[in-house]
């Protein structure tokens, strides 16, 4: 699947997309599995508190699951207008 | 109905006079207009979005604003890219018979855009701007 990196989870993480292949059954899963990649997740993902999520371009959260999923998207809260 | 996202500045007179053409039954037209505010370190900032999602998600926010709201006719427009102080950044333009309709929905269509419309700004020499508390409470009240 392809995912997207928004704002300063893009410029932490050091790219704007990239495809990611998986087995991860979950947001949630996928996020661990990028932390354990490399410390620049880690240090991305490190407050969740801080980041919403996207499936398929539609607002989720952690729990969404991913099969059959094509782009997963993760980025800060929005501050549009 | 049209929403548009583009890096282009647009005409809000013309949006207007577009949205009056050939028909005499809207009594309201509103018209809420954002701007760049001036800040004190640096005025300038750039406006990221996603690009799809952006789109899916403001005409969801005019999908719903028609669905409550007896609209005859609604319009959004959003700004992306660099944009200095005095800059306009979105427009929304809402019509209907009577003013509270057109009033309301221009409200709501901000409130929600605000905060469900994948877009986020970073200031010069001060970095993304935080999400505020104040964006999340306004949803609140149409609930």
């Amino acid at each position: 699947m392809q995912v997207l990196y928004f704002a300063w989870l893009r410029e932490r993480i050091g790219l704007p997309k990239e495809q990611v292949e998986t087995e991860a059954e979950t947001v949630a899963d996928l996020v661990l599995e990028l932390k354990s990649r490399e410390p620049r997740y880690a240090a991305a993902f490190e407050d969740m508190s801080a980041v919403r999520v996207a499936v398929d371009q539609e607002l989720t959260d952690l729990d969404a699951p991913l099969k059959g999923v094509s782009e997963v998207a993760f980025f800060p809260p929005m501050t549009g207008g | 109905m049209s929403v548009l996202v583009q890096e282009a500045d647009f005409d809000v007179g013309a949006e207007m006079a577009n949205m009056r053409a050939g028909r005499a039954d809207i009594g309201a037209l509103v018209s809420f207009t954002g701007l760049v505010r001036e800040m004190p370190n640096g005025s300038e900032m750039v406006l990221e979005h996603y690009p799809g999602m952006t789109e899916k998600a403001l005409q969801k926010i005019d999908a719903e604003a028609r669905a409550r709201w007896a609209l005859q006719d609604c319009c959004i427009i959003h700004r992306y890219g660099p944009l200095e102080a005095g800059a306009q950044i979105v427009l929304v333009l809402t019509a209907s018979p009577h003013r509270k309709a057109a009033f309301e929905a221009a409200e709501f269509i901000m409130d929600f855009l605000k905060s469900r419309a994948p877009f986020w700004k970073k200031e010069a020499g001060q970095g993304w701007v935080d999400a505020r508390e104040a964006d999340e409470t306004a949803l609140k009240r149409w609930r």
